[in-house]
This record gives structure tokens, C-alpha cells and sequence, in this order.
């Protein structure tokens, strides 16, 4: 059997970093980086006597991006201790949720190949993140407990994934939507956007789900995809062997382009769950639910709708434009100031997205920024009043980004307005068809050649000559 | 020099309020006593008497500069180990927290030193607080000031020994099943286990979250009062704390003096079953009749499910007990095994050394409550046990204002007489454990000595939020009964 003879079963759990100030229970920052072990407290290192106290911006976090994925969110949860022992576990359990997470169903909406698509969740829950152990050389580690006690949301999705790209396109949804919602910056270089897969296959048609493996460090959404795809080969390789796929832990190694064994799932922990005795039952009210329903910003995909409404932006234009909520806002913010949609789409996606390495720069209020969106708005409006032309305008938006000057200051001090005076222009065309009239006399069998005149016109003009008005002239004057 | 032998704690505090003495006055007798006394008792893990000085003068300064010294001026306390104290040592009384010094304070010690109180030093206990007779301190025993041979109670047998031997004025101690009311019925004096969330747990070291409530020690009820006054109340550390305002306990202990008219006092018949010691039997029920004479109405209420306490106790204790000692592992804190080849073995060196038997036999008893697929087999039906437990309580107390038992069925006991029966010892804690589960107030009061000369204690249990008719029931017996101002022999020197 080939690969296409399987169905690849993939379910995945996605970790995301909250970006609160301060950690889920706890009061340190929350904050990435800093000197090892210097964002920590008594209770996020878990010392004897120390108590959680939830920090409800965690919570309204989880409740806002299940809102946005559609989750039932349970009124009444409860957190719950996980066992295991791991030094960068500070008290023996993490708390998370078990029985009772905060939210239940819901679904992460995206397009695959062009198509509206959308895998189901199982379900989003709370939790802490662990600190991080760093080994320095043989037999010595350290451990950095800045990360324990990051707030995390744990997003399930059901086993319904069934390729790598669909794995990888539905990643970068939930990593856009936590953008969108602005609770996480969903880095996944960095760790606060962490993705494990649970990849299985089963001849096509076959009831039973077959045995998976779990897939971890992937730190890229090309990760995921390579991750899985080698993995699903693997697989094949095995099944069709007649040999039977181990349940384990598999880790991407990038660098070889493998999944490697790190350990056995059949000798795992028992994690003794049982519910958190030192928080007392998580409440949500119905009057809490209804203001951040009520403040849900406009999600990826009804914007996509929006975009490409009656004659709107092209689907794959829309696609580029809403992959970010900074890319989409600085979009709609060039469209605010009078910028055409389809003009100005153009532009974002051509000139500025080429020139931003770091997408949240495009923040439409972000001071540093070299070209704001209002300042593209003019530009592409003295295009459109006829006063730059398409080619000049490319350069004068060059120069905006390098010399941080606005279009119209660049047209008027380097004299870039476009020539459409009808006397100034037909006098340098007369001249231009006289110096040439072998063309001239050629013209009629052969038109492409009206293309020569019209460049030896802009030439003279210095690129400044509007287009339109040279082709109308030259076309009267050689009677094409 | 100040004869401190005897004193109570809000003679102490009055002293130091209207001048009579300096609080360091006071300090310094009861250093003297420790020094000369606690050799023969073992009561003190630590001591801290540069602290405790420094404490004292503060309270000092603070009434020269015409500042109120705070309602609990200059009361020496000892304190429980099982209290987190900023800069001094605290062990719970175990090896694997052996150098363990806490960079913060629980709220508690914060509070009452915010008051005014001083703290003397550690107190000995049962190792993390799991036991009836301090033998499970890893450190010393602690002898009955009562008789040297006789255990104090556990597990605040160092609180409850240290306060009837006049080591202390008043002591801080931990009760999840009993470890407050059993050692100071054990020793004859006042300890009270107040309402869940009543009192913090913030800098109290976990033994079992759900059942661990911290609680006052004193040689009087209104000393244990206006303990638990400063004790109490809503803490932001402490997501179980609750925000009711805090009762007027010392009022209600003085009320208690003009007797108990329109009191209704519930006598559960489960409380008085085969295996009671009849010396316990007979004080007990003479001091239900001197509640009688102070004017309460007694009526007899019935707590069915009491025969499932234990059995639900030490499922919950065990479980979560289990939890909360897995992060004693070596890494960061506390006792490290030395020579291990692997993070395997860190951690089973580090806490097979550093653990002692009853802290190993409650982890693994709990390992196994909660393995998985059994969770509804134990853990599950345990906890509908407690609500069952709890429910008993407010059916009971539908028909009574309190309940009055007795603490404990049989006085203290000797060293190693229960020791190698760990059931037995369990069974210790039959008459306490109810309250911890239902999370509702109870106090122990002396009502009695044996002809051997050892305390007897009475219970007053009443229901959520209700320390004050506790503290009312116990005032009107302490008014009308002089126990509580016998005193131990003097430890021979």
C-alpha cells in the first residue's frame, strides 16, 4: 500500500502563552525573557505554605477566545492538580483542569485552498506553564522558573485533521485569532504559541482509529507541516510492513528532518488528577459573558467576508490581508483615509508587507513606523487624481519609507508632479515622431510600435508624462 | 523578676497596655523558664530569643512614643512549626525540610505579630502535622507537662504542652483532624479549630488543603479569643479565606459568665460509645450538666454518619496529603540526597532519607486513593461521605445552637503505645475529625483531670460562622468551673 491508501488521523493540542501582566497565580511577571529566575515569587516556586490565587485576566482570556472559537463556556469549572514529578515543576502538580475545563466544543474557522473550512474543538482549558531546564554541560542542569506560572490556554482539537498543511493552516488560525483577540502574541520561536500533534493512520474506510503517536517541538508552522508529513510516512513505512506503530512520544528534530523517540506513553504517569482544593470553583456570570460577547473585536473571517463583498478584494488579496490583525487593520485604516480598496490592498501587499520584517510594527498608531497608512492614502490618491503616475509613484513611495517624507512634499520639491498639459506634451510628441519617420511610417502595419514613441515620449518627459495622454496624442498625430 | 508561671496571656497584654510592666519584662522570664524547663519537655524546635527581644522592644518603643502597642501587646507566643517565619528556620518538624528557611511570614504570624504578640519561637509537632502524640516529630519527643511519660497530643502537642507548662502565653497550632482540640484536651488547656476559611493558610505548610485550619492555643477562653480575633479574617493570599466580618469572640467569651438562658445544647448520642474511657465518660458528662445548671437546655441529637469519619478523614488526608508533599524533591530547597547518579535518584533518595514513616505511609495510602480509575471508588466517595458528614451537622444544629462531646475518649497515653499500631493511633481523632471534614468551629476546654492526674477536655462544636456561641458555652463553663486554672507540676530540673 502507498500512503494514499491510509487516512491520516491527526488531533491537535496547541499551548498558548497569555500575555497577562502578571502569572495565573501569582504575582510575578509574566513577561518572556529576563535573568533566569528573576520573574518569580514564593508561589509560582511553589514554596511550603505558599497558596494560588487566580488572576482573572487569565480567565477572561480563555473566555474570549472561546467565545471567538464558538466554545460553550461553562458557567462553574474547577481547576485540577496533574502529577508529575520534573524539576522544572516546582510543586509535584501542575494546576490545570481535568473533568471540568472552562470551555467545551467550539470550532477554529479558516480557508483551506481557498475553501471555507473548519475543524472542531474538543475543548480550550486553563492552566499553568512549567519553568524550563537548561542543560549546561554533563551531568549539570539548571533550572530558569520564569516561565512557571505563565498562564496557558490548552486548545483540543478533535482528531479530525487530515493532512500536514491542514494541521499547519489551522495552527496559524489559532495563532491569528489569538492575535486578533490580543491575548497572546502567539510566537511560536519563542514558545507562547506551542503545538503538539497526535498523528495516526488507518486503511481508508476502517472504523478504528489506529495507533498514535505525539508529536512535540515543533516551533514552526513549516515544523508542523514537515513534522507530520515525515511522520505519516513513517507510519506508512511501518503499517505497511505489517509492523505495528508504538504509542510513544516522538520529538522533531528539524535539523534531520525526523520525529525521534523520546518516551514510551505505555510506562507514563498516572497524573492522579483530582480537583485543586486550594481555589475554590471558577464562575463566570451571564452578565460577564454578555460584555465580552459584546466586545469581541471583528474576527478573521468575517473580515475575509467583508473584503471580498460585492465588488471587494480578490479572495487571495483578502487571505494576505486578514493572516494578521495589524495587516488588516493598517488596510483598513489606508481605506479610512480615501485610499480605493482594490488600489490599496495592491499596495499593502506589494510595497509595505515587502518592506515590515516585524508584522506588529504595522500597529496603524505605531509612531515608528516609516510609512503610516494615512501617508500611503495620500500617495495612492495623487495616483489616483491623475497627478503621480503608476511608475514615479513606486519610487516616490521608496523614498516615503527611507526618507520618512510625505508623497506630496517629494512631488512638489522634486518637481515629480506628472505632465498632462495637452500643448507641452503634443509639442514633444510632434518633435519625437519627426526625429523618427521610418517608425512613423511603419506604425500602421505594425501598432506594437506605437509602444516605441510612448517611451521615447516618457523619456523626454522624464517619466513625468501621463500615460493616457501620450498614447491619445500619438495615436491622432500617426493616425493609428 | 516577673512570675510568669500561670499567667494568661491578656494579663500579659493589659500589663503592657496600661505600664504595669515592659513587655521585655515579660519576655525575658518566660526565655528564663524555656531555658530551665523545656530540657525535661521538648517543646521548642527553636527558639528565638534575639527576635523575640527584638519584638518586645518594639512593643515597648511603640508605648513609650504614646503608639498603641496593639490589643495582643507583648503576649509571648510560641509558634507552630508548621508557620512560615521570615528568617527563621521552620521545618514542620521534618528532615526534608531540615535548613528550610522561608523568606516570607504566614499571614497569621503576620498578624498577630502586627498586634503585638511576640514569638518566642518553633514549636514541636508531628511531622507535616500527621499524628496524635508528637512521636512523629523527626526531631524530639515532647512530653506531657501533666506527667513525663504521657504523650502531649499531636499534632500541636509542642503548642498544646508548651502553654500548660507556661513556656508561652499562647500558641499558634494547625487542626485538620484534631491537631489543635486533641493535644490541648491531652494537656488541659483551651485550643479552638475555627470555621474553614475563618483563619488563612497562607505561609502554612500543607498537610491537607482542605481540611487544614489554623487555630489559637490559650491557657483561658478569652486568651484563645482575642487570639483568634487577630487571627481571623479575609486574606487576599488565601482564595478560601471568606469575607464575613470577623465575630466579637472576647465579648462573647465574657458573655458567657452571665450564664447560658435560651442556650440549646445538642448532646450527640454517637459521641458516648464502648471504648470510651469511663474516667472521660464521667467528667464530661458532669460538665454537660454544669452547662445544664448555667442554664441551657439540653436535647439529644443524633450525627448518623459519624461512623463514616474516619474512613472519609484519612481518604481525603491521605489524597491530598499525597499532593501536596510531592514538591519536597531536593531541587530547590530543604534536604538533598548527596551521591545519586540520576533524577530517579534525586528524588527517591532525597525523600526516602528526608521522610519519615507516617509521612510515607500517607503519601503512598494517597498514590493509591487517587490512582486513576479509582478516583470515584475512593476519592469520590469520600467526598459524598463529607457532605453527608456536614449535613448531619446542620440537621443537628437545626434543633441546637451547639454541640457538646467529648474532645477525645481516653486521656493522654503513653510513649510508644500506639505507635505500632497506626490504626489505633488513628482512632485518636474519632471525636475531631467530624468538624474538620464539615469545616465548622469547635473548641476544647479542660473539664476534668483523671485520678492519674491527667487533663479530660470538653467540645463545643458549632456550626459555620459560629465561634461566637463556642466561645459564649466555653466562657460560661470556665466561669463556673476552676480546671482551667490547675496548673502541671514544675518539670523536675
Amino acid at each position: 500500500m502507498s500512503v494514499a491508501d491510509y487516512e491520516v488521523v491527526i488531533g491537535l493540542e496547541v499551548h498558548v502563552q497569555l500575555a497577562t501582566r502578571s502569572k495565573i497565580f501569582s504575582w510575578s511577571s509574566a513577561a518572556f525573557g529576563g535573568e533566569p529566575n528573576t520573574h518569580t515569587d514564593p508561589v509560582c516556586l511553589g514554596l511550603p505554605g505558599t497558596l494560588p490565587v487566580l488572576n482573572r485576566a487569565a480567565v477572561d482570556s480563555a473566555v474570549r477566545l472561546g467565545l471567538a472559537a464558538g466554545c460553550t463556556i461553562r458557567r462553574r469549572c474547577r481547576f485540577a492538580r496533574k502529577h508529575f514529578f520534573y524539576p522544572d515543576l516546582p510543586k509535584g502538580f501542575q494546576i490545570s483542569q481535568f473533568d471540568e475545563p472552562i470551555c467545551d466544543g467550539g470550532a477554529i474557522k479558516f480557508r483551506l485552498h481557498g475553501e471555507p473550512h473548519e475543524v472542531a474543538l474538543t475543548r480550550i482549558h486553563l492552566e499553568e506553564d512549567t519553568g524550563k531546564n537548561i542543560h549546561a554541560a554533563a551531568g549539570v542542569s539548571f533550572v530558569d522558573y520564569n516561565r512557571a506560572g505563565v498562564p496557558l490556554c490548552e486548545i483540543v482539537s478533535e482528531p479530525n485533521i487530515r493532512s500536514a498543511e491542514e494541521a499547519a493552516e489551522y495552527v496559524r488560525a489559532v495563532r491569528s485569532l489569538v492575535r486578533y483577540l490580543g491575548i497572546g502574541d502567539g510566537n511560536m520561536e519563542e514558545g507562547s504559541l506551542r503545538c503538539d500533534a497526535n498523528v495516526s493512520l488507518r486503511v481508508r474506510g476502517a472504523a478504528a482509529y489506529g495507533t498514535k503517536a505525539e508529536i512535540k517541538n515543533m516551533n514552526s508552522f513549516k515544523n508542523v507541516r514537515d513534522a507530520i508529513e515525515h511522520e505519516v510516512k513513517r507510519q506508512a513505512t511501518l503499517l505497511d510492513r505489517g509492523e505495528r506503530v508504538a504509542q510513544e512520544t516522538r520529538l522533531w528534530d528539524p535539523a534531520r528532518g525526523v520525529t525521534q523517540s523520546m518516551r514510551s506513553k505505555e510506562s507514563a504517569h498516572d497524573y492522579r488528577y483530582f480537583p485543586e482544593p486550594d481555589l475554590p470553583p471558577l464562575v463566570v456570570t451571564e452578565q460577564q459573558l454578555t460584555d465580552f460577547r459584546a466586545a469581541l473585536p471583528e474576527l478573521p473571517e468575517d473580515r475575509f467576508a467583508r473584503y471580498t463583498g460585492p465588488g471587494g478584494l480578490t479572495p487571495q488579496d483578502a487571505g494576505v490581508l486578514i493572516a494578521d490583525h495589524e495587516i488588516a487593520g493598517y488596510f483598513d485604516a489606508v481605506v479610512a483615509a480615501g485610499a480605493p480598496p482594490k488600489r490599496a490592498a495592491n499596495w499593502v501587499i506589494n510595497e509595505v508587507l515587502a518592506r515590515v520584517s516585524h508584522i506588529p510594527d504595522l500597529a496603524f498608531d505605531n509612531p515608528g513606523l516609516e510609512v503610516g497608512p494615512s501617508a500611503l492614502a495620500e500617495l495612492i490618491n495623487l495616483i489616483e487624481d491623475g497627478t503621480l503616475s503608476g511608475k514615479l509613484a513606486k519610487d516616490v513611495f521608496a523614498r516615503m519609507w527611507t526618507e520618512r517624507r510625505t508623497a506630496g512634499d517629494l512631488v512638489k520639491a522634486e518637481g515629480l508632479a506628472q505632465v498632462s498639459d495637452g500643448a507641452a506634451l503634443e509639442e514633444i510628441c510632434k518633435r519625437i515622431v519627426a526625429a523618427h519617420p521610418e517608425e512613423a511610417a511603419r506604425v500602421q502595419s505594425s501598432p506594437k510600435l506605437i509602444g516605441f514613441f510612448v517611451g521615447a515620449v516618457m523619456k523626454e518627459t522624464g517619466g513625468k508624462g501621463n500615460p493616457k495622454a501620450i498614447n491619445d496624442i500619438l495615436k491622432r498625430l500617426l493616425g493609428s | 523578676m516577673i512570675d510568669v508561671r500561670g499567667l494568661t496571656a491578656l494579663a500579659v497584654a493589659d500589663g503592657v497596655r496600661v505600664g504595669k510592666w515592659r513587655a521585655r519584662d515579660v519576655v525575658e522570664p518566660y526565655l528564663d523558664r524555656i531555658a530551665q524547663l523545656d530540657g525535661a519537655l521538648g517543646c521548642y524546635l527553636r527558639v528565638d530569643a534575639d527576635g523575640a527581644r527584638r519584638q518586645a522592644d518594639a512593643v515597648d518603643a511603640a508605648c513609650k512614643g504614646g503608639r498603641d502597642p496593639g490589643p495582643l501587646a507583648g503576649i509571648p507566643l510560641g509558634i507552630k512549626d508548621i508557620f512560615c517565619t521570615r528568617g527563621v528556620e521552620t521545618t514542620c518538624a521534618s528532615k526534608i525540610l531540615r535548613g528550610f528557611v522561608p523568606p516570607y511570614e504566614s499571614t497569621v504570624t503576620a498578624r498577630l505579630g502586627a498586634a503585638g504578640a511576640v514569638a518566642l519561637g518553633k514549636l514541636n509537632m508531628d511531622e507535616f502535622a500527621m499524628g496524635s502524640s508528637t512521636e512523629n516529630s523527626a526531631f524530639q519527643p515532647t512530653r506531657n507537662p501533666w506527667s513525663p511519660a504521657h504523650v502531649p497530643g499531636g499534632s500541636s502537642g509542642g503548642s498544646a504542652a508548651a502553654v500548660a507548662a507556661s513556656l508561652c502565653a499562647g500558641a499558634t497550632g494547625t487542626d485538620t483532624g484534631g491537631s489543635i482540640r486533641q493535644p490541648a484536651a491531652l494537656c488541659g488547656v483551651v485550643g479552638v479549630k475555627p470555621t474553614y476559611g475563618r483563619v488563612s493558610r497562607y505561609g502554612v505548610i500543607a498537610f491537607a488543603s482542605s481540611l487544614d485550619h489554623p487555630g489559637p492555643f490559650g491557657r483561658t477562653v478569652e486568651d484563645a479569643a482575642a487570639l483568634l480575633e487577630v487571627m481571623s479574617g479575609l486574606d487576599p493570599l488565601d482564595a478560601t479565606s471568606i469575607p464575613q466580618p470577623v465575630g466579637g469572640y472576647r465579648q462573647a467569651a465574657r458573655s458567657g459568665r452571665e450564664g447560658l438562658a435560651g442556650v440549646r445544647l445538642g448532646v450527640p448520642q454517637e459521641y458516648f460509645q464502648p471504648g470510651m474511657d469511663p474516667e472521660v465518660e464521667t467528667a464530661v458528662r458532669a460538665a454537660i450538666d454544669e452547662l445544664a445548671r448555667a442554664g441551657a437546655q439540653i436535647v439529644p441529637v443524633s450525627l448518623p454518619h459519624t461512623k463514616y469519619a474516619i474512613a472519609t478523614y484519612y481518604l481525603i488526608c491521605t489524597a491530598e496529603a499525597s499532593s501536596n508533599l510531592a514538591r519536597y524533591d531536593g531541587v530547590r530547597y530543604g534536604h538533598r540526597a548527596e551521591q545519586v547518579r540520576s533524577l530517579e535518584e534525586l528524588y527517591t533518595h532525597t525523600r526516602g532519607e528526608g521522610f519519615g514513616a507516617e509521612p510515607k505511609r500517607r503519601i503512598m495510602l494517597g498514590a493509591y486513593v487517587l490512582r486513576a480509575g479509582y478516583y470515584e471508588a475512593y476519592y469520590g466517595k469520600a467526598l459524598r461521605a463529607r457532605r453527608k458528614i456536614a449535613d448531619d451537622f446542620s440537621a443537628a444544629f437545626a434543633a441546637c445552637d451547639a454541640i457538646v462531646t467529648p474532645t477525645s475518649p481516653v486521656p493522654a497515653f503513653k510513649f510508644g503505645e500506639r505507635t505500632a499500631d497506626p490504626l489505633a493511633m488513628y482512632l485518636a481523632d474519632v471525636y475531631t475529625v467530624a468538624p474538620d471534614l464539615a469545616g465548622i468551629p469547635a473548641l476544647s476546654q479542660p473539664c476534668g483531670l483523671t485520678r492519674a492526674g491527667l487533663p479530660i477536655g470538653l467540645q463545643t462544636i458549632g456550626p459555620a460562622l459560629g465561634e461566637e456561641i463556642c466561645f459564649r458555652v466555653a466562657g460560661a463553663f470556665e466561669a463556673r468551673t476552676d480546671w482551667h486554672t490547675r496548673l502541671p507540676p514544675e518539670p523536675a530540673l
